[in-house]
């Protein structure tokens, strides 16, 4: 089991990454009014079959020989049913893939979100091939992280992941979460 | 609030330092394990720890990027760094707080860090 929501995001992401996902969408909306948490990750990469799809979410199916998927999915899944929320797989073979889990907000077993700005920053870092789009949701506020958006100004010819960029990124992704919360200055 | 229209200034800072270090500098490699197994042991505040320590040295001819799991998940967070032309190390039960000595040990000087590697462990 992972200690932090941030953490199942991560490593849900990373089976899109090995689906060759080229674009990976990630939301997180928190929502007061309905007293919910959904955690959302569309992928445009390889997709799944109905047989896979159906096996998928048993903790003890694995894809050793094509590392597809492994325990994650089973975690995201347990840590968003024991706080009496659902949770969800779409996928078209081809097309992509798209999980999305509920969570009761204020239920005592929903973990908490943890260090976002880590998950999307690992991600960055490690991934700068792949495209990003980020979305934080609190309520009425939002912040989007678009990678697209980052290399454009950029240029072709900076890698996104160089060290002083990706601690540019770490500031102000943390700077923008902590304002959605109401903890910014 | 910081804004992306930072970027450009970063960037053109970054390519005024980056004439002068191109020369003689080998494309050193980090790989850092990011399956279920590492991520459950703690590998992103590793690789984070890796991105800053990188940064706040100043060092940018090394490549970070990630595998998955190897099989040794009990020895996770594990990382690999592969100097050119040298056997690739491996470090195991990696931490945040072992990070600036594998860097400043093995990437600048070129000095693995033995008792952090699995050879030392499975001794």
């Amino acid at each position: 089991m992972m200690e932090e929501l941030s953490l199942n995001i991560l490593d849900i992401a990373q089976n899109s990454i090995s689906a060759n996902a080229k674009l990976i969408e990630i939301d997180v909306f928190e929502k007061d009014v309905d007293n919910t948490l959904i955690i959302r990750v569309k992928d445009d990469g390889n997709g799944m079959s109905k047989e896979f799809l159906s096996e998928v979410e048993n903790p003890f199916f694995t894809t050793r020989v094509t590392r597809k998927i492994g325990l994650g999915i089973s975690f995201l899944k347990e840590a968003a049913e024991m706080t009496g929320g659902t949770f969800n797989i779409d996928s078209t073979l081809d097309v992509g893939t798209t999980i999305t889990a509920t969570f009761v907000k204020d239920s005592l077993s929903r973990q908490p979100i943890g260090d976002l700005t880590a998950t999307i920053i690992a991600l960055v870092t490690l991934n700068p091939q792949v495209d990003f789009i980020i979305t934080y949701c609190v309520n009425d506020n939002n912040f989007i992280f678009n990678t697209k958006e980052v290399k454009t100004m950029l240029g072709d010819d900076t890698e996104l992941n160089c060290p002083p960029i990706v601690t540019f990124f770490t500031e102000y992704v943390n700077e923008h979460i902590l304002n959605l919360n109401g903890e910014g200055t | 609030m910081k804004s992306l229209a930072e970027l450009a200034a970063i960037r053109d800072k970054m390519k005024q330092n980056a004439t002068i270090r191109e020369d003689g500098e080998k494309a050193i490699r980090i790989v850092v394990g990011m399956a279920t197994c590492g991520i459950a042991a703690g590998a992103r505040p590793v690789l984070n720890a890796i991105t800053a320590e990188l940064a706040k040295e100043n060092i940018n001819h090394v490549t970070v990027a990630q595998t998955g799991c190897i099989g040794r998940c009990t020895l996770e967070p594990i990382i690999d760094v592969i100097v050119p032309g040298e056997e690739p190390v491996t470090y195991v039960h990696v931490t945040p707080d072992k990070i600036p000595k594998i860097i400043s040990s093995h990437i600048v000087n070129d000095i693995p860090v033995i008792e952090y590697t699995v050879a030392a462990y499975d001794n």
